[in-house]
């Protein structure tokens, strides 16, 4: 299979500034694939699909490098046509279920605006959509829930409303921005658990943003380990946890907590360790000034 | 029955109010200097004129009892008799009113027209010369005092080129069929538009006065409002659905951000109300406000109290009307 979504090279600034703030990130995802991107706080990841979507915040620049969505370079198109593919081909499921639904609205035009004022459904057909979208992420009464504000609905249940936004338009490629962080762990478990389901029915390309490495290991297949805005470490799954090549995913992985042996202590990853990683990064800021 | 409940506390605290602004006016205006009577006789009146005619009028008697006079009236419907126009108050308040209503209905909606034009204006174009344009707009707008205006207006488009009138509501000229004194809104339900016209033309420069300071409030609040609602994460969602940017301002991030904005307009709205007293009385405008003060120079006793009462109404009904407002677009309040 080809693949849907193809980074190359991506390189983002603040505005005016030349430090970079994404460094030379390439990657791609096939269809029906999960990438996992990990990485501390700050290390840039939310910031990838943030790019993707077109929603980098204004002080942040691409200056370098090509998003390809479905074949087309998002950097050479218009705008407007932009968007458009966009929205018609990719979702975001948010970080934060309680602040990512508009209070003063619905839900149910909260699903159903993108069908019908993008991609142009009726507004009966949207309705017949998002009805079976709400019964496929569990709702027991969707036609309430259709009529509720954000505020009469628990941070789950608005989680679960978004993602069946998000899917509303059987999107090829969904990015989930740490999706399940604001939830606490009970409905954690449900929600990776329904993402994954849905994932899988309708073979959506992922890309899964998470510093959870468990959440990893059960959703992902492949994942790209991120520092200061660089792939340190590409890997699959299953390799990444018997043998990680690069020392930092080796501390990050001996930092996560084991839920096989829950005395073992927690270990902080070495400084020796992050020295090592943040001397690579800059001297590879180094080598892309000569080369540019 | 829970709205019906709301609705009567909201009546009873209404009358209260009422009621503090009657107590307060009447005693302030009794215990300030200068009399009613004074203004009425020639200087050098006999002791036995004056002794007379302030019997006349009761104010001979201790302010509690006058009180009591005045407010046993009005609960009959008798506001008392105008002291300088010996006409009973409700009916000359009554008469005034719709002009200065007019005026500042029409006021309120050039600051929101213009306000809220500027605030999207803004927004649209934020972080670039266009915002800061919007910015010392509003700065301009709001370092000057609405009477201000007034006479720049005057001097600028009623000396300099004289394109609108300075003075009064209507050209006294023209045959006037009206039979209420809503000017405006009943020559455009007898479709004579050429009255309509003279009457904006009275009207346009006092309620333009009125509304600029209203309108930078409106523009500076609404935009900083609109700038931190277009960083939350339900508007960056809808920007992913493939919305523009337009959209995404209007129907995302408008209906939101609107709501402080609205309880601002509503403050501001009596205000502006109390910012028709002096604009009126620049303009020849026949209003409220114009009576008030001849009102207040006349010492004329039951004429202010009438006046301050009607616009006590009127503030609190604005404030009823922007709490309903505000639940009706605040879902979150709609069953609180």
């Amino acid at each position: 299979m080809s693949a849907f979504l193809t980074v190359n090279n991506l390189s983002a600034a603040l505005h005016g500034y030349d430090q970079r703030v994404l460094r030379s990130v390439s990657f791609s995802i096939d269809t029906g694939e999960v990438l996992g991107l990990v990485g501390e706080s700050g290390a840039g990841k939310s910031m990838i699909g943030k790019a993707v979507l077109g929603i980098l915040p204004s002080a942040i620049e691409i200056i370098e490098g090509e998003i390809l969505l479905d074949g087309q370079d998002l950097q050479k198109m218009k705008p407007a046509d932009r968007r458009r593919l966009i929205g018609a081909t990719a979702a975001l499921i948010p970080q934060d279920p309680l602040t990512a639904l508009n209070p003063s609205r619905r839900i149910e035009p909260q699903i159903t605006n993108r069908l019908v004022d993008i991609l142009g459904w009726g507004k009966t057909d949207a309705r017949v959509r998002a009805l079976e979208l709400l019964n496929e992420v569990h709702i027991d009464n969707p036609e309430r829930v259709m009529g509720s504000y954000p505020h009469e609905l628990s941070g789950g249940m608005r989680q679960r409303v978004l993602i069946a936004s998000a899917f509303a338009a059987n999107p090829k490629l969904v990015i989930a921005d740490e999706p399940t962080t604001a939830l606490d762990v009970t409905v954690q478990k449900q929600i990776l658990r329904l993402i994954r389901e849905l994932q899988e029915r309708h073979s959506t390309a992922m890309v899964f943003v998470t510093h959870d490495l468990g959440v990893v290991s059960k959703v992902c297949q492949r994942l790209s380990v991120l520092y200061g805005g660089k792939i340190v470490e590409n890997s699959s799954v299953p390799d990444f946890f018997t043998g990680p090549k690069h020392a930092y995913s080796r501390a990050l992985l001996a930092a996560t907590p084991k839920y096989t042996d829950p005395d073992a202590s927690l270990l902080p990853v070495d400084e020796a360790v992050i020295e090592a990683v943040a001397a690579e990064v800059l001297a590879s800021d180094k080598e892309w000034r000569h080369g540019g | 029955m829970k709205l019906l409940r709301a609705i009567l506390l909201r009546l009873a605290t209404m009358s209260v109010t009422l009621i503090g602004a009657a107590v307060v006016v009447f005693f302030v205006i009794r215990v300030v200097p200068g009399n009613p009577i004074a203004m009425m006789l020639p200087p050098g009146a006999s002791e036995e004129d004056i002794a007379r005619l302030t019997a006349h009028y009761g104010l001979d008697k201790t302010i509690l009892e006058q009180f009591w006079i005045w407010l046993t009236g009005v609960f009959h419907g008798d506001f008392g008799t105008s002291i300088s126009l010996r006409q009973p108050v409700m009916p000359l308040v009554l008469g005034r009113l719709p002009a200065t209503l007019e005026l500042a209905i029409f006021a309120l909606v050039i600051a929101v027209v213009i306000g809220g034009a500027m605030a999207l204006t803004g927004v649209r174009h934020r972080e670039t010369r266009t915002e800061t344009a919007v910015d010392v707009a509003n700065g301009v707008g709001l370092s000057i005092p609405d009477f201000l205006w007034a006479l720049i207006l005057i001097v600028l488009f009623g000396v300099l080129m004289p394109v609108f009138h300075i003075s009064g509501r209507i050209s006294p000229s023209l045959d006037l069929p009206f039979v209420t004194q809503f000017y405006v809104f009943e020559s455009i339900a007898r479709l004579r538009f050429d009255l309509w016209w003279d009457l904006l033309k009275h009207m346009f420069m006092p309620a333009l006065a009125l509304a600029i300071p209203l309108a930078a409030i409106i523009s500076q609040l609404l935009k900083q409002s609109l700038k931190e609602t277009m960083h939350l994460d339900y508007v960056t969602l809808s920007r992913t659905k493939g919305y523009s940017e337009n959209h995404v301002i209007l129907s995302e991030a408008l209906p939101n951000a609107v709501l402080p904005t609205l309880t601002l307009i509503g403050v501001q709205f009596t205000f502006l109300i109390g910012g028709t007293v002096i604009i009126e009385r620049l303009f020849s405008y026949e209003g409220l406000g114009n009576m008030a003060i001849d009102a207040v120079i006349n010492r004329d006793l039951p004429l202010i109290q009438g006046i301050v009462i009607v616009f006590a109404l009127l503030f609190t009904i604005i404030n009823l009307v922007v709490d309903m407002t505000y639940a009706l677009l605040n879902p979150r309040l709609r069953h609180a």
